[in-house]
């Protein structure tokens, strides 16, 4: 006959226990912590430019900037245009080389002393302050070609590089050994095996790496401070005359002491955190959807 | 000859090859010219100035006198808040993805933290600016900066920590549990010694960011020359900061004053990132060769 | 995995002795290597090898793991030149060409001289496209012409009818004893004359490696074929020569290097050996 459990395997309520349960609270509060500024940002931004926008819909999207900044009223239109022609001139720069700096040094370089230094000087690159880059490009190109969106790219694109470099690196990696063996056993050359097998299986990696070094790029304000000059109206010539960019506008807008200015900071930094949410999520869902 | 094994024309292969090199160095030539270009730039001033430019607290155009302490200052206090206010945060958050969260809570979660990191820091300034500063009674303070650049570097530092953290072997985990260990002691028995290093170097490579972070810092801090104070409510300015709202009005010297401020920041964020890259990379090559 | 036991292993034998090579005088040789040593930086994988290899016959190389039989099988195609610091010394003649003579070129080599891999390693690509890169590698650019290839190369390699319906479908959603034969079908489309095989089955159920097997026995009249594999009754199986590598301690500098110690006709091999270390191996004494 059985009188009772032979052994009691039941918790006892200790100190231990305690501090344990503590502990994992307290992480759940850290979770809560770094909730409550994304939720407050987004929910201001969204809150508050919501409204902007949709009273002036699509025009502030189109219209142009307003030259007295204290008159209300819509339009960001040449922000928009400015924003997607620097990052867009940026990208055309950056992502080919990067794709081929980092080639270079998982396919060529390896662990040679050269590449060895080019990989610690990207390091390196990827801390350099963005206001930093944003004087170089200004000293080197703007004082001598004059304010245009190219030269915003030049510095945007300076940002980029390394991180592509990064990014792409770390996605030729994963691509097996052994698909290069065997192109290279069908007779193909190194070159040939590069451009037809390797990148292609690593172009979701690295095109996802891409977009979201594009998405940071999107919303960089300090780079463009004195590559464009300021413009109110559109101008769609990439390579001459002043130009501006959303986060141009948001910074300029932010401190004004008029509200319509500052309506028109929160549009434009809706408009501009949609854009660079856009840009992420497509990189996310490249990148599961494929691997 | 029997057989004809030379190779047809090789020059496309070697072509490419030269161009992946050159696109390599493209790095360090454009470091080189940043380094060169700057410093070149910056010399006027620092020969006028000496050492008293990162001693002086005076910073005036008008009489040229260009003293870059407050700005020093600023830079490091108000990361320093950052860097205090993101840590404990990041920290938590990385030990609850990895060891607390369930499995189909992790992913949601990284993907919102990494929504947070790429919000642009425009935004944030602008956020700041107008609510956090009006709102909460903060005014434009060191304070205030230094909220928003560790709002601005949480995310950075939770990843690089959650990565440092998952390579904790699962033997060594196991190992405590298996002795009876609550899943806090089995943190801090084997999840936080072992990844402590990487740890270090996580938060380094965010100090950098909170350092070199313009436009954020620009808007809040409150751009009062010649602040050296721990009073966190003080407002002040940062070396970022003073560059980009002076540029614009800046004459000659004045410009090379502004150089040389870019230079010391230059200086400082890349040592603080070497250090830190150094750190997190042994740590890393540390645990690795534990666990094979 | 088959359960390899001695009764078996001789069972399987017994085919073989029926089973006569040819007279070696009468057909070609394909490779001559002389004191052939192979170079990982400063440690020698492999070394003087000294053989010949024939045409239109399938020479299996066996030996237990470690015993350089992969690394020789690569130095026939040049595959060391990709590694870093490998290094193939001795003399390797292919048609009586040195092989790593200063005007060859490794992809030159490449096109003639295929290899299949132990693990299937089909491109991330369609069928069509892996048969069609090795063509295509080598300048042809006709469509009607690559389609051409690419059915003939998969029905060689027995393979045409389970995928002519789905050809533009990714090669990643075959089973791994048809990416296999898609891996044999994308070698033989570039038309070589050799065909290394690095343990073509090591990683195939039963099944599909005796389709493989059928396939190399009708591939043969076509290419000289030379496989490498770690289950001697494949070997006994499916080779005409067979080639027994093993590895020995170097007393120098106490790493081991692998040696040939044995090559002649398979039924010679299997049944009689002349050398006690291959007759060890045979019967399972080994180690």
């Amino acid at each position: 006959m059985i009188v009772g459990p032979l052994l009691d395997l039941r918790g006892k309520p200790s100190w231990r226990g305690a501090r344990n349960i503590a502990m994992q609270v307290i992480m759940g509060l850290a979770v809560i912590a770094i909730l409550i500024p994304l939720v407050a940002v987004v929910w201001s931004v969204v809150s508050r430019g919501a409204g902007v926008v949709l009273h002036a819909f699509p025009e502030f999207f189109t219209a142009e900037i307003p030259v007295v900044s204290r008159r209300a009223g819509p339009g960001m239109g040449p922000a928009i245009l400015g924003t997607l022609l620097v990052t867009g001139g940026a990208t055309l720069i950056a992502v080919p080389l990067g794709i081929l700096g980092a080639v270079y040094l998982h396919e060529y370089g390896g662990t040679s002393a050269f590449a060895k230094l080019v990989r610690f000087l990207a390091t390196v690159m990827t801390g350099v302050p963005s206001i930093v880059m944003g004087l170089f490009v200004y000293l080197t190109w703007t004082m001598r070609f004059g304010y245009s969106a190219f030269g915003g790219a030049l510095a945007l694109a300076c940002l980029m590089l390394p991180v592509v470099i990064g990014s792409t690196e770390q996605m030729l990696r994963l691509v097996p050994a052994n698909l290069r063996e065997a192109a290279y056993a069908l007779g193909a050359s190194k070159s040939r095996t590069i451009l037809t097998i390797v990148l292609p299986a690593a172009l979701p990696g690295i095109v996802s790496g891409s977009l979201l070094a594009i998405a940071r790029a999107a919303g960089e304000t300090a780079p463009l401070l004195f590559a464009l000059g300021a413009a109110t109206a559109y101008n769609p010539n990439l390579f001459a005359g002043a130009n501006t960019a959303l986060s141009l506008q948001i910074f300029g807008n932010a401190t004004s002491s008029f509200v319509a200015a500052q309506d028109r900071a929160w549009g434009a930094a809706l408009t501009l955190m949609l854009l660079a949410f856009l840009i992420t999520l497509t990189a996310r869902l490249l990148f599961t959807r494929r691997s | 000859m029997l057989l004809d094994l030379r190779g047809r024309s090789a020059h496309g292969d070697r072509a490419f090859r030269w161009i992946a090199i050159g696109a390599g160095a493209l790095v360090l030539l454009i470091l080189g010219m940043v380094a060169l270009v700057m410093v070149d730039r910056a010399r006027p001033v620092l020969g006028e100035m000496g050492l008293s430019f990162f001693s002086s607290k005076r910073w005036s155009s008008a009489d040229g006198m260009y003293g870059a302490l407050p700005f020093l200052w600023g830079t490091l206090f108000t990361a320093a808040i950052a860097v205090a206010i993101a840590v404990p945060v990041s920290l938590g958050v990385a030990l609850f993805v990895t060891q607390v969260a369930p499995r189909w809570l992790k992913k949601p979660m990284v993907y919102v933290i990494d929504l947070l990191a790429v919000v642009p820091s425009v935004v944030f300034g602008l956020w700041g600016v107008l609510v956090l500063s009006q709102h909460f009674g903060l005014g434009r303070s060191f304070l205030t900066a230094g909220i928003i650049l560790g709002i601005m570097i949480t995310p950075i530092i939770t990843s690089l920590s959650r990565e440092v953290i998952e390579t904790t072997p699962p033997s060594e985990k196991e190992a405590a549990l298996a002795l009876g260990a609550t899943r806090w002691e089995m943190i801090r028995a084997s999840v936080l010694p072992h990844s402590k290093g990487g740890l270090v170097g996580a938060v380094m490579l965010g100090l950098g960011r909170a350092m070199g972070e313009t436009i954020a810092a620009a808007l809040v801090i409150g751009s009062a020359l010649g602040q050296v104070t721990v009073n966190p409510f003080a407002s002040g300015n940062s070396m970022p900061a003073v560059i980009a709202n002076e540029w614009g009005e800046a004459d000659d010297m004045h410009k090379s004053a502004l150089i040389a401020l870019a230079v010391t920041l230059f200086v400082i964020t890349i040592a603080v990132n070497l250090i830190a890259t150094a750190i997190v990379q042994r740590s890393m090559r540390h645990s690795r060769g534990k666990s094979t | 995995m088959i359960i390899e036991s001695a009764t078996e292993s001789v069972k399987a034998l017994r085919p073989m002795q029926r089973r006569a090579a040819p007279p070696l005088e009468e057909t070609a040789v394909v490779f001559d290597a002389e004191s052939v040593e192979v170079f990982y930086g400063s440690f020698r994988a492999v070394r003087g090898v000294t053989m010949k290899i024939y045409k239109n016959q399938i020479t299996a190389f066996i030996g237990p793991s470690g015993c350089g039989k992969t690394t020789m099988l690569r130095a026939f195609n040049r595959m060391h030149d990709v590694i870093p610091g490998a290094r193939v010394a001795g003399k390797l003649y292919y048609h009586g060409v040195d092989l790593y003579g200063p005007d060859v070129s490794a992809t030159e080599v490449r096109r003639r001289i295929g290899m299949v891999f132990q693990k299937p390693n089909p491109f991330p690509k369609s069928i069509y496209d892996n048969i069609a890169f090795g063509p295509r590698v080598n300048g042809v650019k006709n469509t009607s012409e690559l389609d051409a290839v690419v059915e003939k190369s998969l029905r060689s390699a027995a393979l045409w009818d389970e995928v002519k319906d789905r050809l533009r479908h990714s090669a990643l959603g075959l089973s791994g004893g048809q990416q296999q034969r898609l891996c044999i079908a994308r070698t033989i489309a570039v038309q070589p004359d050799v065909v290394l095989m690095d343990e073509p089955c090591s990683a195939l159920d039963p099944i599909a490696t005796a389709r493989i097997e059928e396939l190399m026995r009708q591939l043969k009249s076509q290419f000289t074929i030379v496989i490498v594999t770690h289950n001697m009754q494949q070997a006994a199986r499916v080779s005409d020569r067979t080639a027994f590598f093993t590895a020995e301690l170097d007393a120098k500098n106490d790493q081991r290097c692998g040696i040939l110690v044995e090559y002649d006709a398979t039924a010679k091999i299997f049944s009689n050996p002349s050398d006690e270390r291959t007759e060890n191996y045979i019967t399972g004494r080994f180690g």
